[in-house]
């Protein structure tokens, strides 16, 4: 959450609510929609590291607002993140544990494991088709989102064919 | 209370391929069926037999031993012509790669196979008017296949499947050849034809494809390992895999 709020304060300066409307105006359904509690703590967390700093406006009507803006070390970090090549995780960390360890711990058996998985993917598969078919023409940013999830679920259920044709 | 007997059964299901390496076992006792109006996908890794059962259940190859029922009647002892004629009234195939015949236009594919299939000739070109405007290949009624894209040309091949109003519809990596633009309208109409009622027995590595299926059949070396509903996970649930990190 740290770098989505800093990247969209590189744009303009923004209160807690405008910046969860602008998450959601950018990905669309298919990203959670963020708790604002949760985005007011990490505004919190990132002005004292010195990333940001707030100032309250006076609101006639309505209580005051406290709008962030980026410092230049905010500026850096953002800078410094888009710059960096992304390191995601290739494999799924926990359900890889399950299948290395839970049939040597007796708990369980490689092909139930990997037929609960598959499972489990072909389900969210069919959320994330229904999803991309309901997601606006416009929205090419969340379209992109849900498409890129479907490819990585592709791989993934690719990956459970090998894990079946290696361990069974 | 009385079943209704499933649209396709197979019992014991086996093929064995004689080659100079030795016998290969390709099905491995098979018990499946397909419910009337059921959507059933076979996923399972290359070389696991899944194309072998999708020919056995369609006639095209015959199996080394075990049964295959078909609307509540026996066809795995039914001689190559009888296959012929049971394909043209009750199955429809899509393959990967489409075989339209290249000499006739979109609109006559999609035609003849209605006629072959017994539609009188009116009824075979109301069925072909309305699955070209299903497509949205109207327009491209005249065109002769090799002036449609791939996504196109597999479209017509589905058209032509579903000409004859086959009870069942086999296919086999019908998205296998297309881009993901196509490979939507593509499923979209498969999804639309089994709302409508349609058997759909569809062979895919496409996890697109098979989570549309109302179940999924895993097969592995030749046997089936896991066969289960497909159950949408919620979305809220799909936010780990969409989850943004940062």
């Amino acid at each position: 959450m740290r770098l989505p709020l800093l990247a969209l304060l590189a744009k303009e300066p923004a209160h807690g609510y405008e910046l969860k409307a602008r998450l959601e105006q950018t990905f669309g359904d298919a990203y959670p929609s963020p708790n604002i509690g949760q985005i007011y703590l990490t505004l919190q967390r990132l002005e004292r590291a010195g990333l940001v700093k707030s100032q309250d406006v006076v609101q006639s009507d309505r209580p005051n607002k406290r709008v962030y803006e980026l410092t230049p070390a905010g500026r850096e970090a953002v800078v410094t993140w888009a710059e960096e090549p992304s390191d995601e995780p290739r494999v799924r960390d926990d359900f890889f544990m399950k299948l290395a360890l839970g049939p040597m711990a007796g708990v369980t058996d490689a092909l139930s494991l990997i037929n609960r998985q598959r499972r489990h993917y072909l389900g969210l598969m069919r959320s994330l088709s229904r999803l991309a078919e309901e997601a606006p023409e416009n929205n090419k940013i969340g379209r992109l989102l849900i498409e890129g999830a479907m490819l990585h679920l592709q791989a993934d259920l690719d990956w459970l064919e090998r894990c079946q044709e290696v361990l069974l | 209370m009385i079943l209704e007997p499933p649209l396709l059964r197979s019992v014991g299901l086996t093929k064995v391929f004689q080659t100079d390496a030795g016998p290969v076992h390709a099905v491995r006792g098979v018990d499946l069926w397909v419910g009337q109006g059921e959507f059933v996908a076979v996923m399972g890794p290359s070389g696991s037999g899944k194309s072998t059962l999708l020919h056995l259940l369609g006639g095209l190859e015959p199996p080394t031993s075990g049964e295959i029922w078909l609307d509540g009647k026996r066809a795995d002892g039914l001689t190559q012509a009888k296959w012929a004629m049971l394909r043209r009234r009750h199955i429809g195939f899509v393959f990967q790669f489409f075989n339209l015949v290249s000499s006739m236009s979109v609109a006559d594919n999609v035609e003849v196979a209605a006629l072959v299939g017994g539609a009188s000739r009116r009824q075979a070109r109301e069925r072909r008017e309305e699955l070209l405007e299903d497509l949205g290949l109207t327009a491209k009624a005249q065109a002769a296949p090799s002036q449609l894209s791939g996504g196109e040309q597999q479209r017509v091949a589905v058209a032509r499947a579903l000409a004859h109003r086959p009870s069942l519809l086999l296919t086999d990596e019908p998205t296998g050849n297309l881009d993901s633009a196509n490979t939507s309208a593509v499923l979209r109409l498969l999804r639309r034809s089994h709302a409508k009622g349609q058997a759909i027995l569809l062979v895919t590595h496409d996890a697109r494809a098979a989570s549309m299926a109302d179940r999924v059949i895993n097969l592995f070396d030749g046997m089936i390992v896991d066969d289960a509903a497909v159950r949408p996970v919620p979305v809220t649930a799909a936010s780990s895999v969409l989850e943004l990190r940062g």
